[in-house]
């Protein structure tokens, strides 16, 4: 209990922390802080897919794609942002349905194999599909959020924005995280058998995490579009959905900070090892390997044992205290 | 004439060459508490995954109520009425004592909307507060079940098995590895819950003394097949049942 009442406080600090973060510092350093944030969506998307549900989803890149696919091509022809990203949101919700629906019929890490397919699928629609995508060359100079008062057209206003889409789809994980779904979420990761035999119909609840994960890629990939304003086939590959499966299992999966701290490193890692230049790939799935292998609860994992060990919440189990109840 | 609570028509599992349960039937009438006895390995924790949706039978029929479930999943029974605990300890270590029996609960009331967009408890706290208390765990609400003691884990277990009001509840030994003191609580808590609400139980057991004071009729399990029937008077002197235990 003591830990879900700090939690607010945790992230107002956090959250006055990612608006200081920007100040002072040059265009570059508030890109990069910009794609932190929106791979943290794509991140928190996945964890829930992952971290909470149980699945394996190799295609989180993918769904960036179409959202930022949909965000582009709306906006390049008059939509404002604020209609384009929903739209690119339920589309690849409805996406994740029908990709979903047939996979976890079948047992086991069959989603896995759907979604790696997927990447190839869609990098074959964007690449030739000329009249609606561009092709190879992909689309360009999409225009930015004008909100009247506030315009996102520099950099520094272009990341509050992010920021602020970034606290409402937390925000809303966080309300169905919260909420019987998120409790089912958690059944299921922890016994999926018991879970169904008391009436949560696994099949539908996992399908509904993989769905809405994917829609916070689209969401992602709404906002990638008017970040970079421009995007080609190649950006969304499998090597982008493996590096945001790297954010979720580096952070920390099923925990909710995982996928900042997550993307944090992941984002910050390619800048520090630039060093190695060639190696940065292999290093990085050594990295993965020895993640998955020996902290699979990830850094906030790390974090949590750590705090318990030298900081243990002191909580006497309240069967010591009154063991002698149960006559 | 109403249906039989539950009838069990001709189930047979095999595994491999293995005939776990081997052509098996039998009903179980409203508001009775049924025994289901048997040597380890007789087939009773099969028989109970091919009543209840989580292993396909190689044949046969299952009525609850009347009603024919053969096929159906496991969370359909859960919402016909029908609860359960497992063998092996199945709560969830990693939620607190309250989110377990709540989540027993949930699915059970409303919709898939108002479980996303209602409240977070789905409105069960009272409920659930009930049915902690029910079984004496009332201390216990807001800790980790992982945390819980064996014998208090079997309890929350039992709880959530109770909690959707389920009309049919199988157990699979309740009192297993559960410590003398505990096993008279869950005996007349079980006991109580039955004469209060008209439950039906079919309950595994190993421990002959729970079985016999608890059921009014016990059947018998050995090699998958039926071997005896009657009250536990009858079975006490069954030579047949006796054999099978020492292993004739
Ligand atoms: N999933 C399974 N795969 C293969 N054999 C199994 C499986 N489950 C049970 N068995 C076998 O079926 C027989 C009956 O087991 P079980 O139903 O657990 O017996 P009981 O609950 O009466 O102790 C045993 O011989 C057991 O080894
Ligand atoms: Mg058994």
């Amino acid at each position: 209990m003591t830990r879900l009442n700090k939690r607010p406080a945790l992230l107002l600090f956090l959250l006055v922390l990612a608006i200081l973060a920007p100040l002072g510092h040059g265009n570059y350093i508030i890109y990069v802080l910009t794609s932190w944030l929106i791979f943290s969506i794509a991140a928190m998307g996945l964890n829930l897919t992952l971290g909470y549900a149980g699945q394996i989803s190799l295609a989180q890149a993918s769904f960036m794609a179409i959202g930022a696919y949909t965000t582009a091509i709306m906006t390049l022809a008059g939509w404002h942002w604020l209609i384009a990203a929903p739209v690119g949101m339920v589309l690849c919700f409805l996406v994740g349905l029908v990709l979903g629906y047939p996979a976890l019929r079948v047992k086991g890490h069959f989603l896995a194999f759907v979604t790696l397919a997927f990447n190839t699928l869609v990098f074959l629609v964007l690449r030739n599909e000329d009249w609606l995508t561009g092709g190879s060359y992909g689309l360009s100079s999409m225009p930015r959020p004008d909100f009247y008062l506030f315009k996102t057209l520099k950099q520094l206003p272009f990341y509050y924005f992010t920021l602020a889409v970034t606290v409402v789809a937390a925000l809303v994980l966080w309300g169905i995280v919260r909420s019987p779904w998120g409790r089912a979420f958690k059944a299921l990761r922890e016994n999926p058998v018991r879970a169904e035999s008391l009436g949560v119909d696994t099949r539908r609840i996992t399908l509904l995490a993989f769905a809405i994960g994917s829609a916070y890629a689209g969401l992602a990939g709404a906002l990638v579009s008017p970040l970079v304003q421009y995007i080609d086939p190649g950006s969304f590959g499998l090597s982008q959905s493996l590096r945001i499966l790297l954010m979720v299992v580096v952070g920390g999966s099923g925990f909710f900070f995982g996928p900042f701290v997550g993307a944090a490193v992941v984002i910050l890692l390619p800048e520090m090892l630039r060093f190695t230049a060639g190696y940065y790939l292999i290093i990085y799935s050594a990295l993965v390997i020895v993640m998955l292998a020996y902290v699979p609860n990830g850094l906030i994992g790390i974090g949590t044992r750590l705090r318990e060990r030298f900081w243990p919440q002191h909580r006497a189990r309240g069967d010591l205290a009154k063991g002698a109840q149960l006559k | 004439m109403t249906a039989p609570a539950l009838s069990v028509r001709n189930i047979s599992k095999t595994f491999g060459t293995i005939r776990a349960v081997n052509d098996v039937s039998f009903d179980v009438r409203t508001g009775e508490i049924l025994g289901l006895i048997g040597p380890n390995g007789s087939g009773k924790s099969t028989l109970f995954n091919c009543i209840l949706g989580q292993l396909p039978p190689d044949g046969g029929a299952v009525h609850v109520a009347g009603q024919q479930v053969s096929g159906s999943r496991a969370c359909d029974l859960s919402k016909l009425g029908v609860g359960r605990t497992f063998q092996q300890l199945s709560v969830f270590p990693q939620m607190s004592v309250l989110d377990n029996v709540i989540l027993a609960g949930q699915e059970h009331h409303g919709s898939m909307l108002s479980r996303l967009f209602g409240k977070p408890d789905a409105g069960l706290t009272a409920d659930a507060e009930k049915m902690i208390s029910f079984f004496r765990l009332e201390h216990l609400r807001d800790e980790l079940a992982g945390s819980l003691s064996y014998g208090q884990q079997k309890l929350l277990d039992a709880a959530m098995a109770f909690m959707a009001g389920p009309g049919l509840v199988l157990l699979d030994e309740p009192a297993g590895g559960v410590n003398l003191t505990m096993l008279a609580h869950l005996k007349e808590r079980l006991q109580t819950y039955n004469a209060e609400h008209g439950t039906t139980f079919v309950v595994i057991e190993h421990n002959m003394e729970f079985v016999m004071s608890l059921c009014s009729r016990i059947i018998v399990l050995a090699e998958g097949a039926i071997i005896a029937e009657g009250t536990p008077d009858e079975i006490r002197s069954n030579q047949q049942v006796i054999d099978a235990y020492l292993g004739g």
